[in-house]
């Protein structure tokens, strides 16, 4: 894999250059604790025990026999466990995820739903004896089939409306010269981050303590706070080292269960999930059938534009997929219509992952547009241009910096695309025949409130506290240097320390806020501390500490359209004998604020680049009808992208600092992927003449699709 | 806590005393496989006897010109070996082909041949399997089945043999040698494995307590000219959903002799004998390469969505012969 950069942000300091991560030296030694290997004294093991049926009820737990199997601490189950409140709405706006709230009734909504813990003083006992647990059933019929004429689909207002509307769509679409009307699938995908969800639970000098990896400390120490009806400052949460999340470390079975169990045993109990639980007890992304409509003038301007998708949820909790939200940004048309359904259906709550709506929606709209371009007979680039809208299509509100055409202008150069014959099926090179492919991205650019606390030690270094979360991004390092230049000091002076609920209310790893929200809360403190310490002034031995907190300047930013934005290329091979697809190379250049270290952005940037091949070729979870369970739910059978399908894969970025953010930043956390399947997909268009519409572009589905035009 | 015995044995009458009668024992070599299964709870062995320390992993010629590989020589060692990449190229692909590096470092030839299959029915306990649990059904004959067989399944299973090197091996001729505690015996690959049928727990023809001691190449003067082609849903680190081991022997546009195995369509590594017949005196052009992938693939019974197979194993044949009878014209 190679990596270029044109490194066009104006550096002042620290933000803009190379920093390794502070803490890289401690994860590649082994001496970064997770949280699944941190020790305690007395430390008892939970294993939880989920259920085998799709939908029914448990009849009976049969505890009596592992109870009396060595080293059986407890067995918790609905019969016996604490009632929990989850009648509220959390710090992210929704409810809590039922599966987290575990054994309250004896209802089984899901395969795979936790019926209960076994609690031993050794994780191979607890195991042992959660395998020996008999539960009974009263089977019921389960219906998981997502279909596209679904007659229990209604649309959801998630964090957006669930349908947007304007203009008359049948008549602009019977206007139109040309018009695209075609599905698109997706399936289901998992985040499938190394590091399971483990975390340990204990009571200490009246707190609750819980050690745990997860993407928000304040927030989950809020839902355990909210759901077992404690006082706010009782409940400490801390995740110092946190391998991947992906939008699944949230409030989840794992960290309930063992605050059940601390409570119950009053000692410490750890809950370790194991890979095939984590397939159902830790979110995913809901499989999807879109439907997009276009309808454009002979030029290819659009008139009608219909994005509609379906997705799933579980029956205990409403998540929407929201894929026709990036319509809502992208493109403007006389008519425009929007729409994100779900189906309940008997399957495991589906929630937030690598950019939920945007990566899935950008395949289907990004595809509808290159079979738009075909039909039109425009390059896929002047295409979009074309379109580009000068308000927010559905809100009429201005974009705070849309730099999507200086992201394709500079694309197109270093890709190459101007030699492009746009003609398909042409190139042939041995055995693979070859096509290229364009697509853009984008994804919201938003700020969470957070509070930060930086004090100036009495011996010249500087501690920041914030309850950030660092999930593989570099968002410490990033802090670091954030810090550094607000205080006008080398980053070697100044300590960041994160991942402890104790250091106050921030916002989370997520929806690619975490960076910008944290930076924009040390800044602050920061920038006061500096202007209050005196030239020649003494720090006292307890240092000088200044807190803020932004909910008020967060709140009074101006209503815009704020997104990151990005343009995808990508070059594949496709061997139509045996239906294998590779992807050559992929470009990424991206608008996606300031970028604050080059070094750890560019791995984000690629990372979600790299998911977008994975979503394209590879992941694909696959559901059994009898079961209602997955087929095999391990990373043997789940395939995610190997460094062998990963060849050159380059992301780099245009200048497109956001003016409203003190350091400049939107985000980058999510845009990578945005895309990069509608561009590995249009590729295999533009080599094989044959659209896949329905993703991943497994070998099978080639060869089904039959053979190339040439 | 789940426990087990765990002996090593130092000489192969050691290790087949030490397993004795007990269906409960088994033979752990590298443990790529074993131990997973172990893990997840699809073996729960009473007693492992640990036969990698055995006298068995060197690779050495034999009287009548072929090798003799022993059971515990490492998958690295098997691709790595002079005699094998010169003169059977295909099982050194085949080999490389498999797993990563670091689970070929540790895998032996003795289990690769005797690894599970990966359907995923028959790795989750939860799931009816009459491989795993005789009688329990098959759900994968109407569940999920893209990547299950279409030659020589029965309704009672379609699993099919996750290995790429005993396809090489079957192209081959390869002879499986064991030991019991009544004395050594031969099997030909051919026969090694059953026939599914209604017995789809018992995927050999193995003598209770038998350890393989090593698999025997017989000299085959074509294999020099050979190739092994493995497709799969990833470009590394993913079982085949379809393979070909082939060697060509043309002379004068014509097929002399030709080996042929498949990869990925049966509960055993399979051998193309239809199709090799109608190779053998052909003309050695993409034509009679059809044909004979046609041959062999009539009695193909493909499942609702798995009849893609039959294609990619027809657009194998002719890529890889082709491939071969191009070499052989240069």
């Amino acid at each position: 894999m190679t990596t270029a950069t044109s490194g066009r942000t104006t550096v002042t300091g620290a933000v803009g250059t190379a920093h390794t991560r502070v803490e890289g030296r401690d994860k590649v030694t082994g001496a970064a604790r997770y949280a699944g290997e941190i020790p305690f004294a007395g430390l008892a093991h939970g294993w939880l025990v989920v259920s085998t049926v799709a939908r029914g009820r448990i009849l009976s737990v049969e505890t009596a026999p592992v109870l009396d199997m060595p080293g059986v601490l407890t067995v918790l189950h609905h019969g016996n466990a604490p009632r929990l409140e989850i009648d509220y709405i959390g710090s992210l706006g929704v409810p809590p995820d039922p599966t987290a709230a575990v054994f309250q009734n004896d209802r089984v909504p899901h395969a795979g739903w936790p019926v209960a813990l076994v609690v031993a003083e050794t994780p191979e006992q607890a195991r042992e004896a959660a395998e020996a647990l008999v539960v009974t059933y009263e089977r019921e019929p389960h219906d998981i089939a997502l279909t596209a004429d679904h007659p229990d689909a209604y649309p959801v207002d998630g964090h957006m409306p669930g349908v947007t509307q304007k203009g008359d769509l049948e008549a602009e679409l019977a206007a139109s010269a040309h018009v695209v009307d075609v599905e698109y699938t997706t399936p289901e995908e998992h985040h499938g981050m190394m590091e399971p969800h483990a975390a340990t639970a204990r009571w200490d000098g009246g707190r609750l303590e819980v050690v745990d990896s997860n993407q928000g400390t304040s927030w989950v120490a809020d839902e355990l706070a909210r759901m077992f009806s404690l006082d706010a400052s009782v409940v400490r949460v801390r995740s110092e080292h946190v391998g991947g999340g992906f939008g699944s470390k949230g409030i989840r079975a794992h960290q309930v269960s063992a605050v059940m169990a601390a409570t119950a045993l009053q000692r410490p109990v750890r809950v370790v999930l194991t890979r095939r639980q984590m397939f159902s007890l830790t979110g995913y992304r809901s499989p999807t059938t879109q439907r997009v409509r276009l309808g454009a003038d002979p030029d290819g301007r659009l008139r009608a534009l219909d994005h509609r998708s379906l997705s799933r949820t579980s029956t205990v909790w409403e998540f929407v997929e929201p894929s026709a939200g990036v319509a809502r940004v992208m493109y403007d048309a006389d008519a425009h219509r929007t729409a994100n359904e779900v189906v309940r259906l008997d399957v495991p709550s589906p929630s937030w992952m690598r950019g939920p709506g945007e990566a899935p929606g950008s395949f289907a709209l990004e595809a509808a547009l290159d079979e738009l371009a075909e039909r039109c007979g425009v390059d896929p680039i002047e295409l979009r241009l074309r379109n580009e809208p000068g308000l927010g299509p559905v809100s009429g509100l201005p974009f705070a910096g849309r730099n999507l055409a200086a992201c394709f202008r500079e694309g197109a150069r270093r890709f190459g695309w101007a030699d492009r014959d746009p003609r398909p099926g042409m190139r042939r090179e041995g055995r693979w025949l070859l096509g290229t492919g364009t697509a853009a991205a984008s994804f919201p650019a938003g700020a969470l409130p957070s509070t930060a606390a930086v004090t100036a030690e009495a011996d010249g270094t500087f501690t920041v506290r914030i309850a950030a979360a660092d999930i593989g991004t570099g968002a410490r390092t990033a802090l670091t240097l954030v810090a550094a230049d607000a205080l006008r000091v080398t980053p070697d002076r100044v300590r960041v320390r994160i991942g402890d609920s104790d250091f106050g209310p921030a916002g989370i790893a997520g929806g690619s806020m975490g960076t910008r929200s944290w930076a924009w809360a040390v800044t602050a403190a920061a920038g006061e501390l500096r202007h209050r310490l005196l030239p020649g002034g003494v720090v006292p031995p307890e240092g000088i500490t200044v807190r803020s907190d932004t909910t008020a300047a967060i709140g009074a930013l101006a209503r815009k359209e704020r997104h990151s934005f990005g343009a995808q290329f990508a070059e594949v091979a496709v061997d139509v004998t045996t239906g294998e697809v590779r992807v050559r190379r992929m470009l990424g250049i991206f608008a996606a604020g300031r970028i604050v270290n080059p070094l750890t952005a560019r791995g984000q940037l690629v990372g979600g680049m790299i998911w977008g091949i994975s979503m394209a070729l590879h992941e694909e979870a696959v559901r059994d009808g009898a079961s209602g369970g997955l087929y095999g739910p391990d990373l043997a059978g789940y395939h995610v992208a190997t460094h062998a399908d990963v060849p050159a894969v380059e992301a780099d970025w245009v200048d497109d600092p956001d003016p409203d953010d003190p350091v400049g930043i939107k985000g980058i956390g999510e845009v990578g992927i945005v895309g990069a399947a509608a561009a590995v997909a249009n590729a295999v268009w533009h080599a094989t003449g044959v659209r896949h519409r329905s993703l991943p572009i497994r070998p099978d589905r080639v060869l089904e699709a039959g053979g190339p035009r040439v | 806590m789940r426990e087990f015995d765990y002996r090593r044995a130092d000489d192969v009458p050691g290790a087949v005393a030490l397993l004795g009668a007990d269906p409960e024992a088994r033979y752990l070599g590298g443990g790529t496989n074993l131990v997973d299964l172990m893990k997840t709870g699809v073996e729960r062995p009473a007693r492992l006897v640990d036969v990698r320390a055995l006298p068995l992993n060197r690779i050495e010629p034999t009287d009548d010109g072929g090798l003799r590989i022993g059971a515990t020589v490492t998958n690295s060692d098997l691709a790595a070996h002079s005699g094998i990449r010169h003169r059977y190229p295909a099982l050194t692909q085949a080999v490389l082909a498999g797993a990563s590096g670091q689970l070929r470092n540790m895998a032996t030839v003795g289990g690769n041949l005797l690894q599970r299959t990966r359907c995923g029915y028959f790795t989750d306990l939860t799931q009816p399997c009459n491989k795993r649990a005789p009688g329990s059904g098959c759900p994968a004959v109407r569940g999920e089945h893209h990547n299950h067989a279409v030659l020589g399944a029965s309704d009672h299973c379609v699993a099919v043999h996750p290995s790429d090197m005993g396809v090489a091996l079957t192209a081959f001729d390869a002879v499986v040698s064991y030991e019991t505690a009544d004395g050594p015996g031969e099997l030909p690959l051919a026969g090694f494995y059953l026939p599914v049928g209604d017995t789809p727990h018992r995927e050999t023809a193995l003598p209770p307590g038998a350890l393989i001691t090593g698999v025997t190449l017989p000299p085959v003067p074509v294999a020099a000219r050979s190739r092994y082609r493995k497709v799969r849903e990833r470009a590394s680190y993913a079982f085949a959903i379809g393979s070909v081991a082939a060697a060509l022997d043309v002379s004068g546009g014509v097929v002399r002799d030709a080996r042929l195995a498949f990869g990925a369509v049966a509960s055993r590594p399979w051998r193309a004998h239809a199709a090799e017949r109608v190779l053998t005196g052909a003309p050695a052009t993409a034509e009679y390469f059809a044909a004979a992938a046609d041959a062999e693939l009539a009695a193909a019974r493909p499942l609702p969505d798995n009849g893609y197979k039959v294609t990619l194993m027809r657009n194998l044949v002719v890529a890889v012969l082709s491939e071969l009878a191009e070499e052989a014209a240069r």
